[in-house]
């Protein structure tokens, strides 16, 4: 299969979850197990009470828009994909922000809005790795 | 509110700015390794001081080069080194590290050097730290700064309805001190069409949003107040400073459309100064794009949330305006070379000097300098004024 973006590198053993979780096409997120919060990117204690308990949950895939730009050009070597792509940054329903592409829409200003309802998309991009993807909330 | 304590206050004034300069050219220098950019400005500074290069004994650098490196290639030995890299403010940053370490007695004679062949890659060796990037942000299409400021820049304009003519405004401002300053690498005039109609690169920014990328080298030397009396020119006093980081990547900003590392950075160089933001009439903001000067007013408390944009209106910022902002023509239209930090200080210590020439506002007294490193992740701050 022809990849068309940077695939992530390195995976960090502490991610490894996350992106095992996106294979399986499921969204999983670091919570903490003394103060439950819900946090990404995966890290080894908790950002809000440093608790080494760090266990994870599956995220429903819903969040909102937060921001978004629409790129005209491409900024990495290795991304394929033909402009205009919208680089896009969602927030979670279960309160974290995440980095990724909003797909399935028209890559314009007209289309898109900041807070908008969006949901995961799980896109296989090769064989190891499959990315969440974001597309308007049907 | 951040404030700082007693003992950062005593170091209110207790050392100046004594050298500035660029190296020996900036722009496009492909024959020009980024050392010796380094190089050029160390010396060309030290002269402006009225110093010798053997009497530097601190070395502050931010970037590829280690200050060991630099004291390697100067033939100094320096008693006190700080390579503290957070991004492009990391200079703004070592200016409080230097006062400090000079009130201390660290150090006696404390440069600040940048040089950076941003544009060329002459004498370059790219490494970069992309663990997180790599895996959060490149599969994307991220990559570059442009593609992580437009984020913070189209969630202010959701929160505050701010507008891309208002941004625009931003660049034409600039460009009018550029026009000015005979070093500056852009210096024709623009209007809010002319940036509307640039290349879109990535909405919400097209070309001339965006800062040039130049090669370019900097430098600031600094000593106690009691020897800044016997250098070439009158000493500007560093009578605040702070700093502040908050995040790497833009997803772990508490708000997107205001800078918390900014506020901070702001709120200790202010109370370290006993200053307000009426207190000053000559203002440096590190212009990587049109929207960051604006944001950087609202989270330093000059503005008000959203209404960053209306000190570059009706001619409010440019030459003869009310609050001159970015006298050296900015990261925009004079140079940018990557980690632009130092440029800010220069220009306001020259501004503070008098010596600007054509583009110089009448009667400098205060000077407020404030830098981002990243995307607005870190911030230092700097209140500098002339003689007491």
């Amino acid at each position: 299969m022809d990849v068309d973006r940077p695939l992530p590198s390195p995976i960090t053993p502490e991610a490894k979850p996350f992106w095992d979780g996106c294979k399986a096409e499921k969204l999983m997120l670091p919570r903490c197990e003394e103060c439950a919060h819900v946090f990404f990117y995966p890290r080894i204690l908790c950002p809000r009470c440093h608790s080494r308990r760090v266990g994870w949950m599956q995220a429903s895939g819903r969040g909102t828009l937060h921001s978004f730009e629409i790129a005209h050009q491409a900024f990495q070597k290795a991304w394929k994909i033909k402009p205009p792509y919208v680089l896009a940054m969602v927030q979670l329903e279960e309160g974290p922000r995440l980095m990724s592409n909003l797909i399935n829409v028209e890559a314009s200003p007209k289309a898109i809005k900041c807070d908008m309802p969006v949901e995961v998309v799980f896109t296989k991009v090769s064989d190891e790795v499959t990315l969440p993807l974001f597309q308007p909330r049907r | 509110m951040a404030t700082v304590s007693d003992r950062q206050r005593e170091l209110r004034n207790t050392a100046c700015i004594v050298g500035v300069d660029e190296s020996d050219q900036i722009g496009t220098l492909p024959n020009t390794s980024q050392l010796s950019l380094h190089l050029e400005a160390i010396s060309n500074a030290v002269r402006d001081a009225g110093l010798k290069v053997r009497d530097v004994d601190g070395i502050f650098t931010a970037g590829q080069h280690s200050p060991a490196t630099l004291g390697e290639a100067l033939g100094v030995k320096p008693r006190y080194v700080d390579g503290t890299t957070v991004g492009g403010c990391s200079f703004i940053i070592m200016v409080g590290h230097a006062v400090a370490a000079l009130h201390h007695g660290l150090c006696d004679v404390a440069v600040v050097s940048h040089g950076e062949s941003g544009r060329s890659g002459t004498g370059v060796t790219r490494t970069r730290d992309t663990a997180l990037s790599g895996q959060f942000e490149f599969p994307y299409g991220f990559g570059g700064a442009t593609s992580y400021f437009g984020m913070i820049t189209t969630r202010h304009m959701h929160e505050h309805g701010t507008t891309l003519e208002q941004w625009a405004q931003v660049a034409v401002s600039t460009r009018k001190w550029a026009a000015l300053n005979p070093k500056a690498r852009f210096r024709d005039p623009i209007t809010v069409a002319d940036v509307l109609n640039s290349r879109p690169v990535s909405y919400p920014f097209n070309l001339l949003n965006i800062c040039l990328v130049t090669d370019a080298g900097g430098a600031v030397v600094l000593t106690r107040a009691d020897r800044a009396k016997d250098c070439a020119k009158p000493p500007v006093y560093v009578r605040g400073f702070g700093e502040a980081t908050e995040h790497v990547m833009v997803t772990q900003m508490e708000d997107l459309a205001s800078s918390a590392a900014t506020r901070l950075a702001g709120e200790r160089a202010f109370s370290m100064a006993g200053v307000s933001a009426k207190d000053f009439n000559h203002v440096m903001l590190y212009d990587a794009f049109t929207s960051g000067p604006p944001i950087m007013l609202e989270s330093l408390g000059i503005a008000k949330p959203g209404e960053g944009v209306q000190f570059f209106a009706e001619g409010r910022s440019t030459p003869g305006g009310r609050l001159p902002i970015n006298t050296n023509g900015g990261g925009l239209s004079y140079t940018h070379s990557g980690m632009y930090g130092i440029f800010p200080i220069i220009e306001a210590t020259r501004q503070v000097r008098g010596e600007c020439g054509a583009r110089q506002v009448p009667g400098v007294s205060c000077s407020l300098v404030n830098g981002m490193g990243g995307m607005l992740s870190a911030a230092g701050t700097l209140v500098l004024a002339g003689g007491r």
